[in-house]
């Protein structure tokens, strides 16, 4: 079935090339930017936001026009706005098809989100791998400032913005808000525990507001077309908006597709992802990223919004659905996971630095056959003692080990009494 | 120009030696701020392919940091090496995706076409083969970067398919090398 629901973000997409600024201009770009800077005082700008309920694409769903309200009135200046482009998030590969696909929608986004926090300096973070997306980036800012978008005096207001690209040089926590900030910096991406948080105190000690590149990307359309109609897009009460889904792993047509927030996890496998091949049968995936909580075969109904998820103690994260069938072991996939974190840990807070390369051990040990019953015990209680790390990253971390025994323990006991990996 | 001050320069060889030079005169180039140690190291790294000790060093005197935090911030980041890679880069993703699609196969299978580990270089730094968590290109699982560019879906039998693209050019090159110091 083709994908008949309104294509916002992915409007322009085109299967061989980026849009030009000229065709962004044509589906209606930067017209918000002009209102916002003829019409708009900050304030509107962070209301506008509010109202459309524009919840963080980044994986923690924290309200965008929040976060600009939390900048203090008389906060010193400079302020900084930092679109956040480290997409590390395993399975997420959602900002890259959007630079690919439309970069003016970024750098308005971004443009109105720093006349919401009165920023005269932006920076977008991205990561070393995608080199290709941090040259089109550039040129397109470039293109942006001879149109007079950016720069000194934007479109002839008193309102300016500079934006430079920043190449990260590659670790997962420089996604995390502070350590991001740090990167900047030039130091270690250690992540800090707030307060102070970054709208206060930021890159050198300035509020700095940081958004996702999905995030700024809905913000020229909340603008342009009111946050009821930006709340009319979703299929939950509770949600607003669209989201890009990254779909991969066990299905016949993995990729991106931006659908309405609160669409169902079937439809989407089903549907949009071609659905799964033959001789497979849906065991469980992770909703949003490496660091989200398995969705078991009860929940393969469930409306992807955030807030139904979180009723049921999991997470929308990213909205990368990795999707697994039942001849693939968890237990291994929760080993390659942790794998993956173990070796990102930025080593700062003891129980992430210790806790983790200790779970990867047990999970290699079930995997191996060489498990014991009391494995699974001290799998729960080592989880446990992560939560009480200083950033998100060490709680996301045990996502996949906490739910793969909440969910899976069956699989898990299996390859204990079998003193081997029952999938082999 | 920024001065060679350090020791190991003088016990470097004459490679080393030809990098620090350069270093030195790259280094005018950036401002002595704290802020520009990552975009200095990524420059440095862009034209020699890896950060050498005494690189490193220069660093440290030129931003007026200690070496250790140079060190601490170089080897934080994956970015950075500190030996010499291979003149075609291999990475081969691990990230979920590419392990439920059979990633580690195909590492497996690099490894052995080359006779070395994941992290190494074949002595005659030809090839250097390396595992790296996701890159983002998930629809394409399992996935390998080849010299930067994403090679989706890729089979064991793709394996030796890149090694004879590999040998062909190789040859051509030397062929027309051949030609050009002929018609000299």
């Amino acid at each position: 079935m083709p994908n008949n629901y309104p294509q916002v973000l992915f409007q322009n997409r085109k299967p061989d090339r980026i849009t030009t600024l000229e065709e962004y201009q044509q589906s209606g770009g930067y017209r918000a930017l002009a209102d916002v800077l003829r019409n708009y005082s900050y304030k509107d700008v962070q209301e506008a936001l509010v109202e459309a309920i524009l919840l963080g694409r980044g994986g923690a769903a924290f309200p965008a026009g929040r976060k600009l309200m939390t900048i203090a009135d008389d906060a010193p200046f400079p302020r900084y706005v930092v679109c956040n482009a480290d997409e590390m998030e395993p399975g997420t590969f959602k900002d890259r098809v959007l630079i690919h696909a439309d970069p003016h929608m970024i750098i308005e986004g971004m443009i109105i989100d720093g006349y919401g926090a009165k920023a005269e300096k932006g920076v977008i973070f991205i990561r070393p791998e995608y080199e290709s997306a941090a040259k089109i980036l550039e040129r397109e800012i470039k293109i942006a400032k001879e149109a007079g978008f950016l720069g000194k005096n934007i479109m002839g207001t008193d309102y300016s913005l500079d934006i430079v690209v920043h190449r990260s040089a590659g670790r997962y926590i420089c996604g995390e808000v502070t350590a991001q900030l740090n990167a900047l910096m030039g130091r270690r991406p250690n992540p800090k525990q707030p307060p102070p948080y970054p709208t206060e105190k930021g890159l050198w000690d300035r509020p700095t507001v940081l958004q996702n590149v999905e995030t700024l990307a809905n913000i020229p359309h909340i603008i342009r077309n009111g946050p009821e109609w930006y709340k009319s897009l979703a299929k939950t009460e509770t949600g607003a908006g669209t989201k890009i889904f990254c779909v991969s792993g066990r299905v016949n047509k993995p990729g991106c597709v931006e659908l309405p927030i609160g669409v169902r996890l079937s439809e989407i496998i089903e549907l949009h992802a071609g659905g799964m091949p033959a001789g497979s049968e849906y065991k469980a995936c992770l909703p949003g990223g490496a660091s989200t909580r398995y969705l078991s075969k009860e929940f393969y109904d469930i409306e992807m919004d955030f807030e139904p998820l979180r009723q049921v103690g999991h997470r929308l994260g990213t909205g990368a659905i990795m999707v697994f069938d039942h001849k693939t072991c968890l237990v291994g996939a929760t080993l390659n996971l942790t794998e993956f974190f173990a070796r990102e840990s930025c080593g700062w807070c003891t129980p992430c630095r210790e806790g983790l390369p200790y779970i990867r051990d047990l999970l290699a040990r079930l995997e191996a056959g060489d498990g014991r019953e009391e494995l699974i015990p001290m799998l729960q209680q080592m989880s446990k003692h992560l939560w009480s790390s200083y950033c998100a990253f060490a709680p996301g971390a045990v996502s996949p080990v906490e739910s793969l025994i909440t969910y899976f323990e069956d699989e898990v006991r299996d390859h204990i009494s079998q003193k081997q990996c029952p999938f082999k | 120009m920024a001065e060679l001050v350090c020791m190991t320069v003088f016990e470097s060889d004459p490679e080393e030696r030809a990098v620090l030079e350069n270093v030195a005169a790259m280094l005018e180039e950036f401002e002595k701020q704290r802020g520009n140690l990552i975009p200095i190291l990524q420059a440095i790294q862009d034209k020699h392919s890896y950060l050498c000790g005494g690189a490193m060093e220069m660093v440290a005197n030129h931003l007026d940091v200690a070496l250790g935090e140079v060190y601490g911030v170089a080897t934080f980041y994956n970015q950075f090496r500190f030996h010499p890679p291979g003149r075609h880069q291999i990475k081969v993703c691990l990230g979920t995706a590419c392990h439920v699609a059979g990633g580690d196969i195909i590492l497996e299978n690099f490894e052995r076409k080359l006779g070395i580990k994941d992290g190494e270089t074949t002595p005659d730094r030809e090839y250097s083969v390396e595992r790296v968590a996701c890159v983002g290109c998930c629809a394409l699982a399992p996935v390998a970067v080849i010299n930067d560019t994403v090679e989706g879906h890729i089979k064991p039998s793709r394996v030796e398919g890149i090694f004879v693209q590999f040998q062909v050019e190789r040859e051509r090159e030397e062929r027309e090398e051949a030609e050009r110091e002929s018609s000299e």
